[in-house]
């Protein structure tokens, strides 16, 4: 056999042996975590507020947790959603396709978009000491919101760069304004919308060297803005630093709970693409 | 009527501006608010004393962070090291060679991967690749190791940068046209010396810009790196020494740095080397490959 054919084979085998690698860890992360924590769960973990020595092992749940991770998440993505769809347009609809400022922006967002979150964690926390502000549930808010605008703005683009300018001249030569014109592109890029705003939600739930600094961590559940808030992934990382073993055992269950969460959302994210983006032109 | 229409228009197209504007300046405001809050160290050490000064005492006004950069660069690179073959081999496999049943498997999987959140991954870490490193791989060379390494760090990381890799590469592979391909099978190459001459050298650029994309990435990995890498200060001398790097950094101390005007500065110092190497190593290669598509489109 000629030598290029037995190269074929083996490269072919490599190939065949990285991807059941990939499929190998999806799995081995998934089966440990479920593994290790499915049977810590119980109804009390996640429906009660941390009791009395809740941190050597008493009783109580991470509510706290899953209630402020909640807060969080809807609050700065409503926010992040009313930021970033007018900058979508702008970049697509008022700005000409090869305009140098829309350039120029998409740089910048995605640069904004590596910027790691502990950075953005430590940004957002010399912004709040000069605003006077302490650990709160509204820094968390804040700093979530400036972690997922880029990938809002971003992943939103990816879908309204395609959009056909074409349809946008047929609406200017019925005599509409740019901004009218706005309703055409809306409903094509709705599941763009929709996509982007759970991939952001599935970021900005898992997050937490951001929220370390700015929310705080709390055993109550925040009444106001400058409450400080407990986070779920923070709340796995304390309970997991914690010697005894009950302790770890909740983070284990909270683990859980995340990887339940965060499951649903990327699969539903997919889901919603597949299907949605069959009545697109 | 239609001079209303066209103020709302203009009205509008000032605030989307403004709006866009302003998340421009984030990118310069957040530079320049790290890079004050840095200053005072400067007074006292030199930028070339922090750098490569190893000791970090910060009661005693010794912050050498050579050690936190040592951490760092070996934690990325070994993450690089696992998963750049891999990320190659599955990318090129996805746009080569796989039938579209294959690829509705593939696909979700990395989406999991690439959504799990940072302390999942720590969790997975501590629960799985730990004891593996402790029991199984160390006492093969050393007499004993907490199973809290670099090497620790490195596999974790590099799972987690895995998705991003191979996403940027199928895009990358997708702009390579189709002719090339087939003029090269025509000439009687197998599909493997077609990806290796045509596509892979085509997208050459286009790697490496990912590569320091994924690089950059891995930098700024807070959480699963802390809870697997030990967190000695010290300047790891082999795979299986503890580590510290930097963002395990920031994260650790952030509690106490309020006790001391130098500390705290010296921990926003260490935020703006991220800042800095992130943002530059982020410019360069987006810009490779926006060049890439653009050529290509």
């Amino acid at each position: 056999m000629r030598s290029k054919y037995i190269e074929e084979i083996i490269i072919k085998g490599l190939m065949i042996i990285s991807l059941l690698t990939v499929f190998g860890f999806v799995a081995a992360i998934v089966w440990t975590i479920f593994h290790r924590g499915w049977s810590c769960i119980t109804w009390e973990m996640v429906s009660s507020l941390p009791g009395g020595g809740f941190y050597i092992g008493k009783e109580g749940g991470f509510l706290n947790a899953i209630v402020g991770s909640l807060y969080i998440v809807l609050a700065s993505t409503l926010l992040g959603l009313i930021i970033s769809i007018p900058v979508v347009f702008y970049l697509n609809v008022f700005l000409k396709k090869d305009s140098r400022f829309a350039y120029v922006a998409r740089l910048a967002y995605d640069v904004l978009f590596g910027i790691p979150s502990i950075v953005y964690g430590a940004f957002a926390f010399t912004l709040m000491i000069y605003m006077g502000w302490r650990t709160s549930l509204a820094g968390g808010i804040l700093v979530t919101t400036l972690l997922i605008v880029p990938i809002m703005i971003r992943s939103m683009d990816e879908v309204a760069k395609n959009f056909p300018r074409e349809l946008l001249d047929a609406s200017y030569s019925l005599g509409a304004t740019r901004l009218e014109t706005i309703g055409i592109m809306l409903r094509q890029i709705a599941p763009g919308i929709a996509t982007a705003t759970l991939l952001s939600v599935g970021r900005a739930i898992g997050d937490a060297a951001g929220v370390m600094f700015t929310a705080g961590f709390s055993d109550s559940i925040p009444t106001s803005l400058t409450q400080p808030a407990a986070t779920l992934p923070l709340s796995i990382f304390f309970q997991l630093s914690a010697p005894q073993a009950e302790v770890q055992n909740r983070a284990y269950a909270a683990a859980v709970v995340l990887t339940i969460i965060v499951l649903v959302i990327s699969l539903s994210s997919r889901f919603i693409m597949k299907k949605f983006s069959k009545n697109k032109v | 009527m239609s001079s209303l229409r066209i103020a709302r228009e203009r009205a509008a197209g000032g605030v989307m501006f403004v709006m866009t504007a302003l998340s421009l300046l984030l990118v310069i405001v957040m530079g320049l608010g790290l890079y004050l809050k840095a200053a005072p160290i400067f007074e006292e050490h030199s930028l070339w004393d922090l750098l490569s000064a190893s000791e970090w005492k910060p009661f005693k006004n010794k912050f050498g962070f050579f050690p936190f950069i040592m951490g760092t660069v070996w934690v990325t690179g070994i993450a690089l090291a696992l998963a750049l073959p891999l990320s190659l081999l599955t990318a090129v496999f996805l746009t080569e060679y796989a039938r579209s049943w294959v690829k509705r498997w593939v696909y979700p999987a990395l989406d999991i991967l690439a959504a799990l959140p940072s302390v999942i991954y720590g969790v997975w870490g501590t629960l799985l690749v730990v004891p593996w490193v402790s029991d199984r791989l160390a006492p093969h060379f050393v007499k004993f190791s907490s199973g809290y390494t670099v090497l620790t760090g490195g596999i974790v990381l590099s799972v987690m940068i895995l998705p991003l890799l191979v996403s940027l590469f199928v895009e990358l592979f997708d702009t390579v046209p189709q002719e090339l391909r087939d003029s090269s099978k025509a000439l009687g190459s197998t599909r493997w010396q077609t990806a290796k001459r045509v596509v892979l050298r085509k997208s050459l650029p286009g790697i490496f810009a990912a590569v320091v994309l994924a690089v950059s990435r891995a930098l700024g990995e807070t959480i699963a790196v802390l809870m697997v890498c030990g967190n000695l200060p010290e300047v790891p001398r082999s795979l299986l020494d503890a580590c510290y790097p930097i963002p395990a950094l920031i994260a650790n101390n952030y509690g106490e740095m309020l006790s001391l005007p130098l500390y705290e500065a010296a921990l926003m110092f260490a935020a703006l080397i991220l800042f800095i190497v992130v943002l530059v190593f982020n410019l360069a290669s987006r810009m490779i490959l926006y060049r890439i598509k653009r050529v290509n489109a």
